[in-house]
C-alpha cells in the first residue's frame, strides 16, 4: 500500500518526464531496425558486465616491467597444449584456439576490452570536442578561429598513422592506441557542436537566459549545449562502432593489444594463419565484432530518428 | 525652453528611473559602420508605461538591447553616451553587476513566445532560474551553495530549489495560469501562444523589477489574446508598480496602454511627449505623417497619406537631420545640422529645426496621382 502510494507520488511528480520518456520509447518502437540495434547493444553490455559468470576460463592479470621500465598489468590465459585447435564442442562452445585456451571465454571477455575502447575513446572525446567546439561556437570572434584552426591542425593528422607512431614510440598496448584514437576523433565532435551552437545561440531564448541576469557560462552550458546536442548524440552512436572497428584493426596489423590478451582484432590477426584448418577461430570473434558494430550502428540511426523532428514518420 | 545636450547632469530629475543621454550604438560591419543610434535621448518615470514607436528598423529594440547592455560585441559597440538606472550609469558597470541587475531590476519580454522559452526545461524550472539568479531561499542563495560539504550541498539544492519551485508556481497564478501547478511542469511546445507570453511574463516579473522592457510583446499574437495579455500587463503594473517600457510599431496599442510615448526615427528620438498630445497635435514632421497614416474609421479616404521615400541606409546616413530628405519642410540648415531634442513645452520635446512652422501649418494634403 505504502509502496503503490509512493509510487503514485512519484508517477504525478515526474510526469511531464515521463511522458517525454514514453513519448520517445514509441518511437522507437515503431522502427523495429532501431530496437534491433538496441537489443544487440544491450546483449552485448550484459556479456561484457557478466563476463566472469559466462566465461569457462578466466584470465590471471599480472604486472609485468616493459624494456623501458614501465609497469603495467597484462593479462594472462592458461595454456594448454593437450587442447589445441579443437572444434566447437560441449566443453568448448567456440572450440579452442592454437594454444588450447577457450575461444568462447576470450570472446566474452573481449567484449570488455572492446567496449572499454569504444566508450573511453568516444566519452573523452566529446568531452573535448564539446567543451573547445562550443566555446569556440558561443564566444565567436578571435577564440573561434585559434580553436578552429588548432581543430583542422588536428584533423589532419592521419589517425592510423600517428597510432602506429605512438605504438612505436611508447611501445605496444591498448592505452595507447587509445590516446591516439582520441588525439585524432575529437576535432569532427568540436565542429559539429559548433555548427550548432551557431544556429542555437540566434535563438530567442538565449537572449531571455541573458536577459534574467545569467553568465555566458550558465547560458552556454545550460541553455544552448543542451539544444545543440542532439545531432552529436547520433555522431557519437555510430562512432562507437567506428571506433571499435578502427581498434580492430590496429591490433589486427599489431599495433593494438599485446599478444596473448583477449581481444577480437587480435583474435582474428592470429587465427588467419589457421583459417583453412580451424574456421571457429576467426569466425567468431568475426562475428562478435560483426554484432557490435551493427547494434551500434542501427541504434545511431534510430536515435536520429527519434530526436530529428524532420525525420519522424 | 530647455536643451538637453549638453547639460544632463542639472537636468536629469530625481524622479527618473531611467534616463538615456546622447546613447551613441554602432555597429562595426564589412561593409562599414552602421550607425544604430545617434543621440538616442529618453525619460522613463517610476511607474509609468512609456511607449517608444517607430519603423522596423530605426533602433527601438537596439536602444532597449543597450540599456540591458545585451549588444553582441563584436559587431555592436555602445560608443558613447549616459544610461542612469536609479541614479547609476549602467555604461559604467561592469559585467558581474549588470547580472545582477538584469532579470532583477529590469528585465525585458520578447515578441516571439514561440523561441523564447528554452524548449528543453520546464516552465517552471525556467522561472525557478530567475529566482534562484537573484533570490535567497530560506536565507540562502545558489551562490552559498559551494561552502558546504557535497553531501549536505544535494539536501540544500532540493530545499532551495523547491522553496524556488513553490515560488515560482504563485508567479504563474499570478499571471492568471489557470492551474499552475501542472503548467509549471509542462514544457514550452505544450503551451499555447498566450500561455507562453504569461509565462515570460511570470518569469520576468518574478523579481518584481522596476522596470520591464517589452519589445513587441504581442506582435505574435492574434488579437483577442493580444487584448488579455496587454490587460494582464496594466494589472501587474498596478499590483507591482513596475514601469513598463513598450517598443511597438502598433499605434492603437500605444494609444491604449501608454501614459508617454516617444517616437524614433533612424537613432533619433525625435519626438518624445504625453499620448494625447502626440496623437493628438503632432509637431514633428516625421511623427505627423505617422499619424496620417493611420486609417481611420471616422474619415472617408481613398488613399491614406503616406511619407514619400524610404527609411535611410544608417551607414550612409543623410547629413544633419536624418529625416530631411523626405520632409516637406525641410531647409538648407536640416541639411547642415542635427537638430537638438528641445523642450518646446512641459514634457513635450521635439527635435526639428523648423518646428514652430510645422506647429503652426496646416496638414496640407497631398495632391494624388490620378
Amino acid at each position: 500500500m505504502i509502496k503503490s502510494k509512493k509510487l503514485e507520488e512519484f508517477t504525478k511528480k515526474h510526469e511531464s518526464k515521463i511522458k517525454d520518456i514514453k513519448h520517445m520509447l514509441y518511437l522507437f518502437r515503431r522502427s523495429l531496425l532501431s530496437m534491433m540495434g538496441l537489443i544487440l547493444v544491450l546483449f552485448v553490455l550484459l556479456v561484457a558486465v557478466f563476463a566472469p559468470l559466462l566465461a569457462s576460463q578466466h584470465p590471471s592479470f599480472v604486472e609485468v616491467t616493459s624494456e623501458r621500465g614501465t609497469k603495467r598489468i597484462e593479462e594472462r590465459w592458461s595454456i594448454n597444449f593437450d587442447e589445441k585447435l579443437l572444434p566447437p564442442n560441449s566443453n568448448h562452445l567456440f572450440g579452442t584456439d592454437d594454444y588450447g585456451r577457450d575461444i568462447f571465454s576470450m570472446v566474452v571477455y573481449g567484449a570488455r576490452t572492446s567496449l572499454k575502447i569504444c566508450l573511453l575513446v568516444v566519452i573523452v572525446s566529446t568531452i573535448i570536442g564539446v567543451v573547445l567546439g562550443s566555446i569556440a561556437g558561443y564566444f565567436g570572434g578571435k577564440i573561434d578561429e585559434i580553436i578552429m584552426r588548432v581543430t583542422d591542425i588536428f584533423l589532419s593528422i592521419p589517425g592510423l598513422i600517428l597510432a602506429l607512431a605512438v605504438a612505436s614510440a611508447l611501445g605496444r598496448s591498448i592505452e595507447h592506441v587509445m590516446e591516439a584514437l582520441i588525439f585524432v576523433w575529437w576535432p569532427p565532435y568540436a565542429r559539429i557542436i559548433r555548427g550548432q551552437i551557431l544556429s542555437v545561440r540566434e535563438n530567442q531564448y538565449v537572449e531571455a537566459a541573458r536577459s534574467i541576469g545569467a553568465s555566458s557560462w550558465r547560458v552556454l552550458f545550460k541553455h544552448v549545449v543542451p539544444n545543440s546536442f542532439s545531432p552529436l548524440l547520433v555522431q557519437i552512436t555510430l562512432d562507437l562502432g567506428a571506433v571499435l572497428l578502427v581498434a580492430a584493426g590496429l591490433s589486427f596489423i599489431g599495433v593494438g593489444a599485446t599478444p596473448g590478451t583477449a581481444e577480437w582484432g587480435l583474435m582474428i590477426s592470429t587465427g588467419r594463419m589457421h583459417m583453412f584448418h580451424a574456421w571457429w577461430y576467426v569466425t567468431f570473434p568475426g562475428l562478435a565484432i560483426f554484432i557490435t558494430v551493427l547494434g551500434f550502428n542501427l541504434l545511431g540511426d534510430g536515435i536520429r530518428d527519434v530526436t530529428d523532428p524532420r525525420l519522424r514518420r | 525652453m530647455l536643451q538637453i545636450q549638453g547639460c544632463e547632469g542639472d537636468f536629469v530629475k530625481k524622479k527618473d528611473l531611467l534616463s538615456i543621454r546622447k546613447l551613441k550604438t554602432y555597429f562595426f560591419t564589412y561593409e562599414g559602420v552602421v550607425k544604430a543610434l545617434e543621440n538616442v535621448d529618453l525619460d522613463i518615470y517610476p511607474g509609468e508605461t512609456f511607449g517608444l514607436i517607430g519603423e522596423t528598423g530605426c533602433g527601438k529594440s537596439i536602444t532597449a538591447l543597450s540599456v540591458m547592455r545585451l549588444i553582441q560585441e563584436p559587431p555592436g559597440k555602445i560608443i558613447d553616451g549616459q544610461i542612469l538606472f536609479k541614479g547609476e550609469d549602467l555604461l559604467k558597470k561592469s559585467e558581474e553587476e549588470m547580472q545582477k541587475i538584469r532579470g532583477n531590476e529590469i528585465s525585458m519580454i520578447f515578441q516571439e513566445p514561440m523561441t523564447a522559452l528554452n524548449p528543453v526545461y520546464t516552465v517552471g524550472d525556467q522561472i525557478v532560474e530567475v529566482l534562484l539568479l537573484h533570490k535567497k531561499f530560506l536565507g540562502l542563495s545558489i551562490r552559498d551553495i559551494p561552502k558546504y560539504n557535497l553531501l549536505k550541498r544535494r539536501k540544500i539544492k532540493k530545499k532551495i530549489y523547491q522553496e524556488a519551485f513553490k515560488e515560482a508556481i504563485e508567479a504563474l497564478r499570478l499571471v492568471q495560469i489557470s492551474d499552475p501547478e501542472k503548467v509549471a511542469k509542462q514544457y514550452p511546445h505544450e503551451l499555447s501562444g498566450g500561455m507562453r507570453q504569461r509565462a515570460m511574463i511570470a518569469m520576468m516579473l518574478a523579481c518584481d523589477p522596476s522596470l520591464l522592457i517589452a519589445d513587441e510583446p504581442t506582435t505574435a499574437l492574434d488579437v483577442t489574446v493580444q487584448a488579455q495579455i496587454l490587460e494582464l500587463m496594466k494589472e501587474l503594473q498596478k499590483r507591482k508598480n513596475t514601469a513598463i517600457w513598450l517598443i511597438t510599431h502598433n499605434l492603437g496599442i500605444v494609444a491604449e496602454m501608454c501614459d508617454r510615448v516617444g517616437v524614433m526615427y533612424a537613432g533619433y528620438i525625435v519626438e518624445m511627449g504625453v499620448t494625447e498630445k502626440i496623437f493628438d497635435n503632432p509637431d514633428h514632421p516625421y511623427t505627423r505623417g505617422l499619424m496620417g497614416a493611420i486609417p481611420k474609421i471616422t474619415e472617408e479616404k481613398e488613399q491614406l497619406e503616406i511619407i514619400p521615400g524610404t527609411v535611410p541606409n544608417l551607414i550612409y546616413p543623410p547629413p544633419g537631420c536624418r529625416f530631411h530628405p523626405r520632409c516637406k519642410y525641410a531647409i538648407d540648415k536640416c541639411k547642415q545640422s542635427p537638430p537638438p531634442l528641445v523642450e518646446v513645452e512641459k514634457d513635450h520635446f521635439v527635435a526639428c529645426h523648423r518646428y514652430e512652422e510645422v506647429k503652426h501649418s496646416v496638414v496640407v494634403k497631398r495632391e494624388r496621382k490620378a
